[in-house]
């Protein structure tokens, strides 16, 4: 009953009814599309960062991660590795040693971090080796290759087939050298990595580096990002029994990643705020003005006995109902549009550059699901409600006699 | 006509305060959205001239000249001849504010511990320092005394990781034009720390004529750098110095040097401009309903004034006063809250709590928002125009009512 009056109504103004109902209709098919855009960018941005070399987890030695010195090892690190494996049932999991090495051809020498990997594992681990576009990554039995960045080849003036000359310090401090015969070279479109990274099987680079059995780290990639209790639970007691070796995971590892996306976050909810308080305001207008249209109207109810609480309830209801219908048009509307640029992607002038700082391609595609659906629809309800709380109490402090004589 | 303006914008006035609730209501809503717009934009160019003026700050300047394939490939055979007679005449024009010549080159640097790459700069200290952030940000030793200083000078976070300290020798290796690996030890006399602190790992500093000593060079540089009055007008230094550029040189604005600062540069003004519309067009659906609730108030009083002669003209003119007069009280609130909101923050909003995440985008983590005037125009210009625009349909309604139909309306 009470909510055919609320809906009669409504309509007794409806360009009124239609306007503020648009003013939501825009501002849930804004929020949509931005928090989509938005999610959808962040797990981007996580998941390209991630895969390249950091992982889900990592196992280092303690220290290593503030301080990368190479004499901070993890003993017997493959067989670690090989350990993980086991427990967990999963092949994303590879060893890796780190160091830093003078790199010179024929004609150049440019510094680099030499990776030692396992190659077969590296694979399915890391991002870099599918992004080997001249020669290979790795043969079956890599004795003396190297694999290295486009940009860093490019500075060495070298290809595929050509020899490098390495030099460097040892785990021991001793000389380290090696010559490496150039089998890949991998593109990311990351300037920093395709410059500064070049990849050499681990068992040659423990030889050369004077490292024994030892190495850096061993990354793991999970399924899902968002869930790793479990697998840390699966490897911790692997690991419990190895003095000064500790489990990170990507949050400690990038502590930069979080912060940035928390940083754009809170920049982005101020802009969403000032968005619903807007539209909280013209909500509270238009019902504030139905409530004084129909103030003589109340005074005849409230006189035969209304209670003024069903009043208030009434008008509640009667914005509740407008939001709602902002809310349908809002979602159908927005998800619409989420769906088909979520499929197709879309692309800004300028936005390449920035993106490409972030590691990510120049094409965005907004995530679709419930949560960005509903989250901005949601909370513009909420507002609505909340800013017809004024025009419902004013109910309370009419008096009926006067109210029924009121001009208005 | 006169007269009757005036009787217009009295009429305008006391409408507006016939319902003074919703009025107030509103205007409220104009000044948060005016507030916003003015409020978030002074965040944002704080930001964005904050991270161009740090890089520009960080051997990037305004302008600079490099030979043709230095970009490319930054090696010391794409070095160039010191800057010719002519060029340094050119270079003294009022409008250049400063300009240095450098040798930089990719090198590895060893402690008796670590080994890192970097990038090795040869500069002329007292030049240098009308250019960049070095000379101000030496926390422990001293600055480069000369261009043959035997020291060099390392960021923070390098000396951390090199574990070394100041004092300690530290040796600088690269290659000479003709591929020999060429090094040479010197000792470390500063330490400076920067802001985003990633820079503090990515140079080594030590006096020109020392760099190019050890690389074999001559007399020869990398690149030229020049400091212009304003890094929104590069095009100026462009201009001035074109012709004394050799044919294998190049000169570049920054914002070519750097395009991701450039882009994010001019994203930024597109971003303003998408920001007030919005919010705007959140604030144009309250303006409308609240103009067309006024006139359907008083649909017989329009009807009465018509009857009496007022031309519907007028009474157009009436509406779109009052809602200019709307407009302009919330303009004029929205921007004196906005600037008095701004004033407090100008000397800084701490954002460290934050700052990691912004280091990444090459941001501090001291944010200084800066209100410009021109911004304040933008949006007061925006709502006005927009505004009146929206008030159009109301208000023509307004002046088209039969006055017989109107007066007759219950």
């Amino acid at each position: 009953m009470e909510l055919v009056l609320a809906w009669r109504n409504l309509w007794r103004q409806p360009r009124r009814t239609w306007l503020t109902t648009a003013a939501m209709v825009f501002s849930n098919v804004l929020l949509i599309f931005m928090i989509s855009v938005q999610l959808g960018m962040y797990e981007l941005m996580l998941e390209n960062n991630l895969r390249v070399l950091t992982g889900h987890l990592q196992v280092q030695a303690k220290g290593y991660h503030e301080q990368a010195h190479i004499y901070k090892t993890v003993p017997d690190v493959q067989n670690l590795a090989d350990a993980i494996r086991q427990q967990t049932g999963r092949e994303s999991v590879t060893a890796r040693a780190n160091g830093f090495a003078l790199l010179s051809s024929q004609e150049r020498s440019y510094g680099a971090m030499i990776i030692g990997v396992q190659s077969k594992y590296e694979k399915l681990t890391s991002s870099l080796p599918g992004l080997v576009k001249r020669g290979y990554y790795f043969s079956e039995n890599p004795e003396d290759e190297i694999v290295l960045g486009a940009v860093l080849a490019r500075n060495l003036k070298v290809t595929i087939g050509d020899e490098v000359t390495l030099m460097g310090t040892g785990k021991d401090g001793s000389f380290a050298a090696d010559v490496l015969r150039i089998v890949g070279i991998f593109e990311s479109g990351v300037i920093d990595i395709d410059r500064n990274f070049a990849q050499m099987p681990l068992g040659r680079f423990q030889t050369t580096f004077s490292m024994g059995a030892s190495g850096h780290a061993v990354a793991i990639l999970s399924d899902d990002l968002h869930d790793l209790v479990k697998l840390k639970n699966e490897i911790r007691p692997l690991i419990e029994n190895i003095e000064g070796i500790e489990l990170l995971d990507w949050d400690a590892l990038e502590p930069g990643l979080r912060l940035a996306i928390e940083a754009d976050m809170a920049s982005a909810w101020f802009m969403y705020s000032i968005l619903i308080i807007l539209v909280a305001f013209s909500v509270l207008n238009t019902q504030l003005m139905s409530v004084l249209e129909r103030t003589r109207e109340f005074g005849i109810v409230l006189s035969l006995g209304m209670k003024p609480v069903k009043l208030g309830r009434l008008i509640m209801l009667e914005a509740g109902l407008m939001a709602s219908i902002g809310m349908l048009f809002g979602i159908i509307l927005g998800g619409c549009l989420v769906f088909v640029l979520s499929q197709t992607g879309f692309s800004m002038p300028g936005m390449e550059e920035a993106m490409a700082q972030y590691n990510l391609p120049g094409r965005i595609y907004p995530r679709f699901d419930w949560i960005t659906l509903s989250l901005g629809p949601a909370v513009v309800f909420l507002a609505c409600l909340l800013a017809s709380i004024y025009p419902a109490c004013r109910v309370h402090f009419l008096h009926p006699v006067q109210a029924m004589r009121s001009a208005l | 006509m006169n007269y009757s303006l005036k009787v217009l914008l009295l009429l305008a006035w006391r409408y507006l305060w016939r319902n003074y609730r919703r009025t107030l209501i509103m205007l409220a809503a104009i000044i948060v959205g005016v507030w916003a717009m003015i409020f978030m934009t002074a965040l944002m160019r704080g930001m964005v001239d904050d991270m161009v003026l740090r890089s520009t700050h960080t051997l990037l300047g305004h302008a600079q000249i490099h030979h043709r394939s230095y970009r490319a490939d930054p090696n010391i055979v794409n070095s160039m001849d010191a800057p010719s007679d002519s060029l340094k005449t050119a270079l003294q024009d009022e409008r250049v504010v400063a300009w240095t010549a450098r040798v930089r080159v990719p090198a590895v640097l060893s402690s008796e511990r670590e080994t890192v790459g970097l990038e090795l700069v040869g500069i002329n200290p007292e030049a240098e320092s009308k250019l960049s952030f070095l000379a101000s940000n030496i926390t422990e030793g001293r600055y480069l005394e000369s261009s043959d200083d035997k020291g060099v000078i390392l960021g923070e976070r390098l000396v951390k990781k090199l574990d070394t300290k100041l004092g300690k020798r530290v040796v600088l290796m690269s290659q000479d034009p003709d591929n020999n690996i060429v090094d040479a030890g010197f000792r470390i006399v500063g330490i400076y720390s920067t802001d985003p602190a990633n820079i503090e790992e990515q140079f080594a500093f030590i006096g020109i004529d020392r760099a190019q000593g050890l690389l074999k060079l001559g007399s020869k540089v990398s690149e030229v750098e020049i400091l212009g009055e304003n890094y929104r007008d590069p095009q100026t230094l462009i201009q001035l110095l074109d012709s004394y550029i050799k044919e294998d040189e190049e000169l570049l604005a920054w914002p070519e040097l750097n395009p991701y600062m450039g882009s994010t540069l001019s994203m930024m003004d597109g971003f303003v401009l998408v920001w007030m519309i919005v919010v705007f067009t959140a604030l144009s659906f309250g303006l409308v309903n609240t103009l067309a609730m006024a006139v359907f108030e008083r649909v017989r009083e329009i009807g009465l004034m018509l009857a009496l002669g007022m031309t519907p003209r007028a009474v157009m003119l009436q509406v779109l006063l009052e809602s200019l007069t709307l407009l302009m009280l919330g303009l004029v609130f929205g921007n004196i809250i906005a600037w008095l909101s701004i004033l407090p923050l100008e000397s800084g909003i701490d954002l460290s709590s934050v700052g990691e995440g912004l280091e990444m985008a090459g941001m501090s983590s001291i944010l200084y928002p800066s209100l410009h005037v021109k911004d304040m125009l933008a949006a007061t210009g925006i709502v006005l125009v927009l505004g009146l625009i929206a008030s159009i349909l109301p208000a023509w309604r307004a002046s088209r009512f039969q006055p017989v139909q109107a007066l007759t309306k219950n």
